[in-house]
């Protein structure tokens, strides 16, 4: 009876520990939610988007192993079928198309895609948004892709002028969907997707090998692999059959479009939905375990009066850890809700931009866990910290308050600097001194705050000047037109007569395989010529007249994963054509930042290829005012494919970037400014506890609350500004070690912080201050000046 | 001795009750206390422990407001003053000198003391009120290179500094032994007398009335009696 009165009254002394400490509590509470909900928002983004790759390239049969030739007769497949390691494998005719939309003359390019005239694919099954599968013996129906129908509004019942092999159908549409193979797809010739000018369909065989020439023949194949098979044996195989058929080399899903490009989003993400929330946690943590332990050494003359009460060790920590985890919970319950919030809006704006037909949200068991172990730990380690040194006292010595800090004479006393201070400025200044752990820490806490500000924030700067680097100082042509086919530089001349047309400019973009010993990376050569007007610059410090009369001109990162450097040796395969295979030394190694990069000097591409003078495209500079009339002309050129502007190309990144990297970088940095103003408060309520009899000595003595509110807010401000270029730095740092980590061949993020940037995480910080050192002023008006007569400092 | 009817009184309280809610019920702390301090004069509150002796203290010092009642401080109604006005009057009027010193640890005594002359509008110089309490040699050092009585009087050094009109002293040698207590009674009478504070002391310790000009004794909440010292004694010569 007398135990259970006993544990009643110290839970009792408990809740009102945690009812008097409720601002603090929730305060440190938004620090470690602050943590964990950045963490369960980027990992679970991350498996959600991850899981629903997988299980959507499950349910549609995705293929593994890709090959595309120029044409094949259909009776090759039994023998393509019976090859060792296929478990499927479906031939298709895939044709390049044109499409005439409503009012707009822009060309729009496309690829159509055959589906089996009886039953589902075998591999790559649609998914069906709206409508339904073309019906067999149909030959006026096309399903179109989900994204390219979204971005012209169109839907089942519509339909749509397409230009195949030069003859103009009229098409009816009967359904929109998706496919493994073309989750995400670009233009050729253009690093992201643009669902306007690029479209993917899909029609009965029949009808477009007939449309197509192709009828008793294909030109493209997948297959699916047996158990335990490896890629590279039935690739072997199949290019050795397939070689005479105009093969350009089969490949596997690493290398498939659409794959590689959100495989490698995926990583992108997933190095910042790593790196970023551990961080933030770890942060969360440090800060945690610092403003916990402050709070339990302040405890120090209770702690010794339950001793003397009787009560072990153990219970007393117990009764701690009880106040602390109560906080620590309340801070994970709040971390959680917010990040699983968050997380699935963060996964929805995600699997939008990505196109994942579905998303099945996912929270992995262990993030929990890891969140929870984390806090837990940084909690209950502050706590046991604190409570060994107020424990280990014998009671009688603890109970007394701790000796007043012996202060003297430091250098500064010395040299006379002090002499120059009001005294209140004196009590600042030696408080600092006096003290350089406590402060030292208070300031690495706020200064990891406005670090972490600043990796937040960092992602949007960077690709907004990479788009910069891009588009202001790299690509000058006002339109890009692509070609299906290779033509005769000739055929451009037709455009340079144009009215309105102020520069045409040839370029050949080149399917290669680069190899230098073992390490082989497949890309694309960009030739163009030197002395070039619309793409003056190979990168910020080599102008276009840098393009040398031979050889490769090729990226950092490209010459780093090739292992080869100026004046080596590569050997490049071409994936196109006679398929020759040529060694060509690298000439000049540059500072591009947009993944793998290959140039040359078109002339030399050309005399490598033995075509003649040909072109894949052609970049433009024109008034954009007959843009219309251009396009016109364009449309009565047979061969080409699409076009772009370069304003369209940059409104896509724009978008792109508002979408994605600016949701991220506003939840984060809302989640930083938790985290600062957590800290600086806490550290501000602590001080003026420890602080209180102090101040409310001299406001009896006559000071006034401005006076007295200088004394303590002062020493914090100085803190913080003492902080603030610590953070910045620590910023910088976290993001040098940012870039390290999310390079990958599509991008690498260049090292820039912007002045705004840098000023809004210090705003940020001084903010935090300002609101902390308001409820901490209202604190100090109401002083209890009475109780200090009674009671010894 | 002084002859109060020739004076003006510095203070004046009028039937001053203050009750605090205690839980469920309420504890009445003062229960109309009428006083008259005249100026010069040193006198002592004694009473028990909870008598009612620091909230009086208290009230007169403007750190708290009487529920009902009234003080007048030089013509001033300190009961209808704003913080601001009790802080001015603080400021300008009062020195206090605590039970525990409530020094600053991290200033030194000349500093201590410098704290409250910097905000005054008429001071001494730290180290003359240092020199009347007979610290000139320890101005350099902190508090805790002091001893207790040694920081009392700095403390006292500090209230005195600035030349208030008033001096309140709650228990000023409750934490310290009989022999260094005598020291610093007589750095308060000093300044009593070179001066001419009024000053108010408050002390459960009856032998400390004896160097009293008048001793009022209170008693629950309530002025029991009152007495006017005919012989004062020096500090030194009170029997502890």
């Amino acid at each position: 009876m007398v135990r259970a009165v006993a544990i009643a009254s110290i839970n009792q002394k408990l809740l009102r520990d945690f009812w008097q400490l409720r601002g603090q509590a929730v305060a440190i509470a938004m620090v470690i939610a602050s943590g964990i909900a950045t963490l369960v928002m980027s990992l679970s983004t991350l498996d959600t988007l991850s899981f629903s790759q997988q299980r959507f390239y499950q349910e549609s049969r995705f293929a593994t192993v890709f090959a595309n030739v120029t044409r094949a007769p259909t009776n090759l497949e039994d023998r393509l079928r019976s090859l060792r390691g296929v478990a499927q494998l479906e031939t298709r005719v895939v044709a390049p198309v044109r499409l005439k939309m409503g009012l707009s003359d822009q060309p729009i390019g496309g690829k159509i895609i055959s589906l089996p005239d009886s039953g589902r694919p075998l591999l790559n099954g649609l998914f069906i948004f709206k409508g339904r599968s073309v019906k067999a013996g149909r030959n006026n129906e096309i399903v179109i892709n989900n994204a390219f129908a979204e971005a012209h509004d169109l839907r089942p019942g519509d339909s749509l002028k397409a230009i195949i092999n030069d003859r103009i159908n009229r098409l009816t549409i009967v359904g929109t969907a998706t496919s493994p193979e073309y989750v995400i797809h670009t233009p050729p010739g253009v690093l992201i997707p643009d669902y306007k000018r690029y479209g993917i369909f899909w029609m009965n065989r029949r009808t477009l090998a007939a449309l197509y020439d192709m009828e008793g023949a294909f030109n493209d194949l997948t297959l699916s692999l047996a158990d335990g098979v490896n890629a590279e044996d039935v690739i072997d195989q199949l290019d050795e059959i397939l070689d005479p058929y105009g093969n350009v080399g089969a490949y596997d899903r690493d290398e498939q479009a659409s794959h590689r490009f959100l495989t490698m989003e995926l990583e992108q993400l997933s190095a910042m939905a790593t790196l970023i929330p551990a961080i933030f946690l770890g942060v969360a943590a440090f800060l945690f375990n610092i403003v916990i332990s402050r709070i339990i050494s302040f405890q120090r003359q209770q702690i010794a009066t339950l001793k003397a009460f009787g009560y072990s060790n153990i219970s007393i920590a117990w009764h701690y850890i009880k106040l602390v985890l109560i906080i620590t919970v309340f801070g994970i319950a709040i971390g959680m809700a917010a990040g699983i919030y968050m997380g699935q809006a963060m996964s929805d704006m995600y699997g939008e931009y990505y196109r994942l037909p579905f998303l099945l949200y996912r929270l992995e068991w262990p993030v929990v866990v890891l969140a929870f172990a984390v806090s837990v730990i940084a909690a209950v380690g502050g706590t046991l910290f604190s409570l060994y040194q107020a424990i280990r006292l014998p009671p009688a010595e603890a109970m007394r308050p701790e000796a007043p800090l012996a202060y003297c004479r430091s250098v500064l006393e010395k040299w006379g600097i002090l002499r120059f201070f009001s005294t209140p400025e004196k009590m600042i200044i030696r408080q600092l001194q006096r003290r350089p752990l406590k402060v030292a820490l208070s300031a690495i806490g706020t200064a990891m705050a406005c670090a972490i500000i600043i990796l937040g924030s960092f992602g949007y700067d960077s690709v907004q000047r990479l788009l910069d680097i891009q588009f202001k100082h790299n690509w000058k042509e006002d339109l890009g037109v692509n070609f299906a086919e290779a033509q005769p530089i000739s055929a451009l001349g037709s455009l340079r007569n144009l009215q309105g047309v102020y520069a045409v400019e040839p370029f050949r973009f080149s399917a290669v395989e680069l190899r230098a010993e073992h390490y082989r990376e497949k890309t694309v050569i960009q030739g163009y010529r030197p002395g070039s007007q619309l793409r003056p610059n190979l990168d910020l410090t080599h102008r276009s007249t840098d393009l040398p009369t031979t050889g490769l001109v090729i990226n950092q990162f490209l010459a780093s994963t090739l292992g080869v450097k100026r004046g080596d040796l590569v050997t490049v395969k071409f994936l196109e054509g006679s398929r020759k295979v040529r060694e060509v030394p690298v000439t000049l190694v540059i500072n591009e930042l947009s993944g793998i990069v290959a140039f040359m000097n078109l002339d030399a591409l050309n005399r490598l290829l033995g075509e003649g003078d040909r072109a894949t495209g052609a970049w433009l500079a024109v008034d954009m005012e007959i843009l219309p009339e251009i396009y016109r002309t364009l449309n009565n050129w047979p061969g080409i494919l699409g076009s772009y502007t370069r304003q369209e190309l940059l409104k896509n990144f724009t978008d792109m970037l508002d979408e994605q990297i600016v949701a991220f970088m506003l939840v984060t940095t809302l989640l930083a400014g938790c985290i600062a103003f957590g800290v600086i408060y806490n550290s501000m309520r602590i001080s003026l506890s420890e602080r209180a009899q102090e101040l409310a000595s001299l406001r009896v003595l006559g000071l006034t609350t401005r006076e007295v509110g200088y004394i303590l807010l002062g020493e914090q401000a100085l803190i913080i500004l003492a902080a603030i270029p610590l953070g910045l730095l620590t910023g910088y740092g976290l993001c040098v070690v940012m870039v390290e980590n999310t390079a990958t061949d599509l991008l690498r993020l260049p090292l820039v912080i912007s002045r705004e940037t840098y000023t809004a995480a210090a705003l940020i910080v001084i903010v935090s201050g300002l609101i902390s050192g308001l409820i901490v002023w209202q604190r100090i008006k109401r002083l209890d000046m009475v109780s200090v007569l009674k009671t010894g400092s | 001795m002084l002859d109060h009817k020739a004076q003006q009184a510095v203070f004046h309280t009028d039937k001053l009750t203050k009750t605090y809610p205690m839980g469920e019920v309420e504890v009445h702390a003062l229960r109309g206390i009428d006083l008259d301090v005249y100026a010069g004069e040193l006198v002592v509150l004694l009473g028990t422990s909870g008598s009612g002796k620091s909230t009086l203290l208290n009230i007169i010092g403007g750190l708290d407001v009487p529920t009902t009642g009234q003080v007048i401080y030089n013509g001033q109604n300190l009961t209808q003053a704003s913080d601001a006005e009790l802080t001015e009057f603080r400021r300008l009027n009062v020195g206090f000198v605590f039970q525990f010193y409530n020094l600053i640890p991290s200033l030194t005594a000349r500093e201590n003391v410098a704290v409250v002359t910097e905000i005054a509008t008429d001071p001494m110089s730290p180290d003359e009120a240092l020199a009347l309490v007979g610290l000139t040699d320890r101005g350099d050092h902190f508090p805790t290179q002091l001893s207790g009585g040694e920081q009392q009087r700095v403390a006292i050094a500090r209230a005195i500094a600035k030349r208030p009109a008033i001096l309140l002293c709650d228990e000023p040698t409750g934490a310290l032994d009989s022999k260094t207590g005598i020291v610093v009674l007589e750095a308060l009478e000093k300044a009593n007398q070179t001066l001419g504070t009024t000053t108010i002391l408050i002390t459960h310790n009856a032998s400390i009335a004896d160097m009293a000009d008048r001793v009022i004794f209170l008693s629950d909440g309530q002025i029991s009696h009152e007495k006017v010292n005919a012989l004062k004694l020096s500090p030194r010569e009170i029997q502890w």
